[in-house]
């Protein structure tokens, strides 16, 4: 089997970061906007149209390998870069336990980026708190709705602009307004002593 | 049939309460009330965070619950007590209301933890900012988590709460 020979022939501790992007940058030249490492974490930042392309290719090349999705998750960079947010991928290869952080940029005003869930089945959730948390739509997704919060929730708590204390309280989830309206009509069954 | 009290040997206890020996005890209908109810609160198991992890301790055999008749029951509807035991979010603050709406009169809860009592370091959109929003709060255990000697004395503080209560027999006394 052509695996056995991939494992003879690379070195038992896989790749460099820095190598594995080197790599990304050879094979999508157009497609990396930029590779920044702090204290030997090394991250690459893509643009978010070939993102499946991409992540096909760092999954099915042999020498990469890259089967394992540690995280999806997203970052808001309002007023701090020109391109609002980016959702972070933490690969990591079970074989050769190297890792690497891609990070795709996705603007304000179309938030919107295609899904890996055609690659790492295990994206689904990780896709689906993403969209509830940050509001990015995950195009191709199979069942994207919101994991976390309350269906019926308005917002995208996660985002900077979002208030930190949520929502006035007449503006709040009405599952929760409903039981404070109801509590209220019990109060008067209440036994006192 | 009628005793006079004088000719035989009425000891008084304490305030209130007579024993005529060998097994005779003349006392108040509140005080014999207030005495079961305190001496058998059954919480409901219901926990929310970490705040549960000490009430489970406090349960179990070092602390021991079971000397104060504290023993956990399964359903609401035996129970007489709930423990919020833990950071209440919005989406769960339905759920513990129902549970609470089960539980038979007389009834009472107890606020176990910083976030219980004031939604704690949670100041955010997704926390109650305290249970005693939508709950009637009796007693309320400070601490992050509170250990379980706390708990005990919070249990303690409503034995003692129980204990002054009159007339608490029906709403429609």
């Amino acid at each position: 089997m052509a695996v056995t020979e991939v494992r003879i022939s690379i070195h038992p501790d896989g790749l460099s970061p820095k190598d594995i992007a080197e790599k990304i940058k050879e094979q999508f030249p157009d497609q990396v906007v930029d590779i920044t490492e702090f204290r030997d974490q090394v991250a690459v930042i893509v643009k978010r149209d070939n993102i499946v392309e991409i992540c096909r290719y760092l999954h099915d090349d042999p020498h990469l390998s890259l089967d394992h999705l540690q995280d999806i998750t997203a970052v808001d960079y309002l007023n701090k870069k020109d391109v609002r947010f980016e959702v972070v991928y933490n690969l990591y290869s079970i074989r050769y336990h190297h890792k690497i952080r891609i990070r795709a940029q996705v603007p304000e005003n179309d938030p919107e980026i295609d899904s890996v869930v055609p690659i790492w089945v295990g994206a689904n959730w990780h896709e689906r708190e993403c969209f509830d948390m940050f509001g990015i739509v995950f195009s191709g997704h199979p069942d994207l709705r919101r994991i976390l919060l309350p269906e019926d929730w308005e917002g995208h708590p996660l985002r900077k602009d979002y208030p930190l204390e949520g929502p006035e309280p007449d503006k709040d989830w009405p599952g929760f307004t409903e039981v404070l309206k109801r509590s209220k009509e019990l109060r008067e069954f209440e036994w006192e002593g | 049939m009628l005793i006079d009290t004088s000719t035989v040997g009425l000891v008084e206890v304490e305030e209130g309460t007579k024993i005529l020996p060998p097994n005779v005890i003349i006392t108040t209908l509140d005080k014999f009330i207030n005495w079961g109810r305190l001496s058998s609160i059954w919480p409901t198991t219901f926990g929310l965070a970490c705040c549960a992890i000490e009430m489970m301790a406090a349960g179990a055999a070092h602390y021991d619950f079971d000397r104060f008749g504290i023993i956990f029951r399964g359903s609401p509807r035996q129970a007489d007590c709930m423990i919020v035991a833990g950071t209440v979010t919005k989406k769960m603050a339905p759920v513990v209301r129902r549970v609470y709406d089960q539980i038979p009169e007389p009834r009472y809860v107890v606020a176990m933890g910083s976030c219980a009592c004031t939604g704690g370091i949670f100041r955010t959109y997704s926390t109650v900012q305290g249970c005693d929003t939508f709950l009637p709060v009796d007693v309320y255990v400070p601490g992050c988590p509170p250990r379980p000697e706390t708990l005990l004395e919070g249990m303690m503080l409503l034995q003692e709460k129980i204990r002054k209560e009159q007339a608490r027999w029906s709403p429609w006394r």
